[in-house]
């Protein structure tokens, strides 16, 4: 991964061309997530030289710490929740713990709680990453395109973002609750939305949107930066209107960035915890996935079945991880970008 | 480089081990420069607490010094907080305060220490018998009750003036009310909560069954549930139920009544005071009975808080003794006059001395017993029927598998929700189900 991603930028910068603008620091990241997912497209064709090969192992003996703590600190915990989700394990009866193979896993996905969580898991996904994706290109083409006060709207864009989630969510949750709240006061009747399952998921949509915009925004800002103006200005010439040239140059283009943000909004919103917490703590048949298993295993001190869920999550996030770098491999127009137009 | 980590690898490591001793070390001289030890009391947050735990230091003389810790607001957070730091066998909790609900569950996983001897003998002297049974698991005593509660049928006298004693009576009287176009509701804590299954509990015992067999082993429910349940559902669509009723906690049934929208509320003692505070117009048409019943006066579920004594306590013995003083019956009638709490010793029931013994009594510098509490008979009386919630360590999958299946109320199929009751209650006692 790491090596990749040291190689990748420079070839980015041959394909869009030297009089690229030097892009800003968010760029530079983005660019380097987008590639590191498109790896497995790129990898040979690098030929490498004797300085660029020690100069990589320099970068792994860099990386080497922060790497074998990292898996120290996840393989571990990993690890250790697999082995539990196999056994019974439960702390309030510590000397009934014992071996019970997929049991666990049986009980989970044959229970109704868990599928009807997961289906709450992928509505508030599926809703909230499309609209997300449509508002944030509309923000980031507004931030790339403004002149005047460039940075104070990108200021601005990312309050949101900026407010950590659980004090937003506390707001929402103020804002929604009949008396005091003045979203609740703008209803007609003295209903109270959140204690209801539709409008109170329609809330935990629009509270993960309002705050996550933002973050999509700017990686596809960052998307945006790697379209050469030239590109823009040929089909233009060649007579092609704004829309087409949005659909036809500009998507095409930001394919890579706009399926990393995609990736990284997706993995996020299926694990959706801290909003819901705060807005229903999972009353209403509103709870995700996550808050079903923090309650099993914190308050159900079921390790057990709480790790048994932790694992299926992981999967599950696996399998859209999968799924979308799969994609990427596919759709990457690094092999081709030009010839599609 | 590869040999150059190494050695800072080295270092860093002892960086870190010499900050973690260095911690330690520190943590170690902060509670032994006084020489008294230290007992670290966790509970919910109750206004006058820490005046009951200075006087429970002054009265040690140095023996141990009590620390007040409060615990986050909602039942659930306390809880988890609890569990969590227990199951890690935390040494810096001593004292906790227990929910009545949660008691078993400590008591089963092995992270309270029973109460035993004359420590134990002090505990039942003079305490009501309904307290002491949620703190008694297999005969063993695991907590020391120091308040218990039970909802009282608080009504309108001026809409209402002969209080019904069952729910027929109380559906007959919100018929009548809504006829002649006053105020109808009865407020009852039907969300989908640890409320409903107070509820549900009640009106259970008084159809003469419980959710579980008296040793918490296994789920009774059975022809009486079937009662209750049938009892629950017509209440819950007839005149007398609020139409947000699926969404009713205890308060907003207090404000519902404080309101002028409902006639009356089954709910806990607090909304005395609160009444008093908010609407002292209505207080002298706001009267109390028991809660009502399925053929004649129901049974209450009690509610109430036990100090338990931590299992990786440094000091168990000291704690045992501190916790005695924080419950003592000077304490809790403290406790009761001002935090409203109802006491567990029957004597404190019949206490008349003020709060200053010095001093005339008076409603408002001086408060007594009976000056706090008109409604003291009516919890005593009620306190000797009243019935526990089941005692078991999966209490929390049994509640919130209950009140999940019990809601919304007007939607209960008597039959078939004592059904689905009985599978997924049989599952949670076997911790073998998922938690909703």
């Amino acid at each position: 991964m790491t090596d990749d991603g040291e190689t990748r930028p420079p070839r980015d910068e041959t394909r869009a061309g030297a009089d690229v603008p030097a892009p800003a620091d968010g760029t530079v990241a983005a660019t380097g997530g987008a590639a590191t997912a498109t790896a497995p497209t790129g990898a040979h064709r690098v030929a490498v030289s004797e300085g660029k090969r020690s100069e990589r192992r320099l970068g792994w003996l860099l990386c080497l710490p922060a790497a074998v703590i990292m898996v120290v600190v996840t393989i571990y915990p990993i690890v250790y929740a697999l082995l539990l989700s196999f056994q019974r394990a439960d702390l309030r009866f510590p000397n009934d713990n014992k071996w019970i193979g997929v049991t666990n896993y049986v009980t989970v996905l044959t229970n109704s709680f868990w599928w009807h969580a997961f289906v709450i898991t992928m509505i508030v996904t599926v809703i909230s990453v499309a609209v997300e994706l449509v508002l944030g290109m509309a923000l980031a083409m507004v931030m790339h395109r403004t002149l005047l006060g460039r940075g104070l709207v990108r200021t601005l864009a990312l309050i949101p973002y900026g407010i950590v989630t659980v004090v937003a969510a506390f707001g929402w949750r103020y804002a929604w609750t009949p008396g005091y709240g003045y979203l609740a006061n703008l209803l007609s009747d003295n209903s109270a939305p959140l204690t209801q399952q539709v409008p109170a998921v329609g809330i935990i949509i629009l509270a993960e949107i309002w705050k996550t915009t933002p973050f999509m925004a700017l990686l596809l800002m960052a998307g945006l930066a790697i379209v050469p103006d030239d590109l823009q200005r040929a089909a233009s010439m060649d007579g092609a209107t704004t829309w087409q040239r949005f659909t036809q140059v500009t998507l095409p283009l930001m394919k890579p960035a706009i399926l990393v943000a995609l990736l990284f909004r997706t993995l996020d919103a299926v694990r959706i915890y801290d909003n819901i917490y705060v807005l229903t703590n999972g009353a209403q048949g509103t709870s995700s996935l996550s808050i079903l298993t923090y309650h099993n295993l914190i308050g159900g001190l079921n390790l057990g079945i709480g790790s048994t869920m932790s694992i299926l999550m992981f999967i599950t996030v696996a399998i859209i991880a999968f799924i979308f770098i799969k994609g990427f491999g596919t759709a990457a127009p690094g092999t081709d970008s030009t010839g599609r137009r | 480089m590869r040999r150059g980590t190494k050695p800072r690898l080295r270092t860093g490591l002892a960086v870190g081990a010499a900050a973690v001793m260095a911690g330690t070390l520190l943590s170690a001289c902060g509670s032994e420069s006084t020489g008294t030890p230290v007992l670290n009391l966790y509970a919910y947050p109750q206004q006058h607490r820490a005046d009951i735990v200075k006087r429970c230091n002054q009265q040690a003389h140095g023996k141990y010094r009590i620390d007040l810790n409060l615990l986050p607001r909602t039942a659930d957070q306390q809880r988890e907080q609890l569990v969590r730091r227990l199951a890690a066998g935390d040494h810096g909790m001593d004292i906790l305060g227990v929910d009545v609900t949660w008691t078993a569950e400590l008591a089963k996983a092995g992270w309270i220490r029973p109460w035993t001897g004359s420590n134990r003998q002090q505990v039942e002297n003079g305490t009501l018998p309904a307290p002491l049974s949620t703190a008694t698991i297999n005969g063993q005593l695991y907590g020391a009750p120091n308040n218990t509660n039970v909802q009282l049928l608080w009504y309108r006298s001026d809409l209402m003036p002969k209080p019904p004693a069952t729910y027929q009576g109380l559906i007959d009287e919100a018929t009548r009310l809504q006829k002649a176009g006053k105020p109808h509701y009865v407020e009852v804590t039907g969300a989908q909560y640890e409320g409903l299954v107070v509820w549900f509990n009640s009106v259970l015992a008084a159809a003469g069954g419980s959710i579980l067999n008296k040793a918490g082993t296994e789920v009774s429910l059975g022809k009486p549930a079937v009662t209750a349940l049938s009892t629950m559902a017509k209440f819950a669509n007839s005149a007398a139920a609020d139409p947000s009723l699926s969404n009713t906690q205890e308060d907003p049934a207090r404000l519902a009544v404080e309101g002028g929208t409902a006639v009356a509320e089954i709910n806990w003692p607090y909304v005395y005071a609160s009444m008093a505070a908010d609407k002292p117009a209505m207080l002298k048409n706001f009267k109390w009975a028991p809660i009502p019943g399925i053929t004649g006066t129901g049974k209450a579920t009690i509610g109430g808080e036990n100090l338990a004594v931590s299992k990786y306590s440094d000091h168990p013995d000291l704690a045992f003794t501190a916790a005695l003083c924080l419950r003592n019956a000077a304490n809790q009638k403290y406790g009761a006059i001002l935090d409203g709490v109802p006491p567990t010793i029957e004597s404190v029931y019949h206490d008349t001395t003020p709060l200053d013994p010095n001093k005339k009594a008076d409603a408002k510098t001086n408060p007594s017993m009976a000056t706090a509490y008109p409604m003291r008979q009516a919890i005593l009386d009620e306190l000797r029927t009243a019935v526990s919630r089941p005692v078991t360590a999966t209490y929390q999958n049994v509640s919130t598998v209950t009140s999940t299946l019990l809601s919304p109320p007007k939607s209960i199929q008597p039959e078939s929700t004592e059904r689905a009751l009985r599978s997924q209650i049989s599952d949670a006692l076997q911790s073998k189900g998922v938690m909703p």
